[in-house]
């Protein structure tokens, strides 16, 4: 799973108010190099949350994201990288989404989160 | 790419291996699925270079199909588990990139506008009623530039009524109309092969 979905997954379990961003639990984070585009990044730079992507990178080990970003680094090609780097190469293989109101852990195997509320969630 | 080399390389997808009557499992044969994501990025560039969403995604064979087209980023979201295996082994044998989600869509809440596209083979509703206009409810209010969908023929009407009066879509317009070829795959079909007519349907959410 990429940081890209965790950026437009939340907490839905019932009288949740505030699910996003979800926190996230590594037990095996996987790359997977592929082509930057840096029109595309430029478009979801200004749609994704931003604190929640640093925020995740760094969970997921990867710390080279600045803590405020704003338009005017889309210029530059190093920031676009490590954008990029973040946003689509990183992949949580293992591990668990959290529910930042209740602690809720929603596991990740294989790649893919399991998102599927209990009975008393819905 | 060629469409007969889309085609192609969908129809070496492994489908449902033990479908689940429940959840309507047909999987969306290689003919609809190149049709459908061919005309989605040719006559209205909605997937090249897109965030694209595969509903009810099964075996992967519309993200998948999305992906081979140049989509940024695809994420298919089933709530079987089996189904969202074998679209991995699918998505990997392909060499394509395809993120997947284990939800139940009616619990689907995406953030923000990320999705620029939807596209979906939603069950038809025939085992549980209402579940299409769910799925269609969902991907309007997920998608910011357009839904493509399959609905059986008979429902036109009915879709459309909904699309623009309940889920605030601007343009309800079928594309085209197919047929959709229902294999032999439950005890309870009698005939060895259904063909039932299926309209192509795109939709435009509101503020797109």
């Amino acid at each position: 799973m990429r940081l890209l979905t965790h950026n437009m997954l939340s907490s839905n379990i019932k009288g949740v108010i505030n699910g996003f961003p979800l926190g996230i639990v590594v037990e095996k984070v996987i790359e997977k190099p592929v082509e930057m585009n840096p029109d595309f990044l430029k478009n979801m730079f200004a749609k994704i949350e931003w604190k929640a992507l640093v925020d995740a990178s760094r969970s997921m080990g990867y710390t080279e994201l600045p803590e405020q970003a704003d338009s005017s680094m889309l210029d530059s090609v190093d920031f676009l990288q490590r954008f990029h780097h973040a946003l689509l190469e990183l992949h949580l293989e293992e591990g668990a989404l959290v529910c930042p109101e209740t602690g809720r852990k929603f596991p990740v195997n294989k790649g893919i989160p399991n998102m599927l509320l209990h009975e008393d969630e819905v | 790419m060629k469409l007969k080399q889309l085609e192609g390389l969908l129809g070496n997808l492994q489908q449902f291996s033990n479908p689940k009557v429940e959840l309507e499992q047909y999987p969306t044969g290689p003919h609809i699925a190149s049709r459908m994501l061919y005309t989605a990025e040719n006559s209205f560039g909605d997937v090249g270079d897109r965030v694209v969403a595969d509903f009810g995604c099964g075996c992967g064979t519309l993200g998948i199909a999305a992906a081979l087209l140049g989509a940024e980023h695809v994420v298919g979201v089933d709530v079987d588990s089996q189904s969202l295996e074998i679209a991995s082994a699918n998505a990997e044998e392909l060499e394509v990139e395809l993120n997947l989600v284990q939800c139940d869509l009616g619990n689907l809440d995406f953030r923000g506008q990320i999705v620029d596209t939807v596209i979906m083979n939603p069950p038809f509703g025939t085992r549980k009623k209402g579940v299409d206009m769910e799925f269609l409810r969902v991907a309007l209010a997920v998608a910011s530039q357009a839904v493509y969908s399959l609905h059986k023929t008979s429902t036109r009407e009915h879709v459309k009524r909904a699309a623009l009066r309940d889920f605030n879509a601007s343009s309800a317009e079928v594309l085209c109309e197919l047929r959709y070829d229902v294999p032999h795959l439950y005890k309870f079909h009698k005939k060895k092969e259904v063909d039932i007519a299926v309209d192509l349907w795109r939709f435009v959410p509101r503020g797109a």
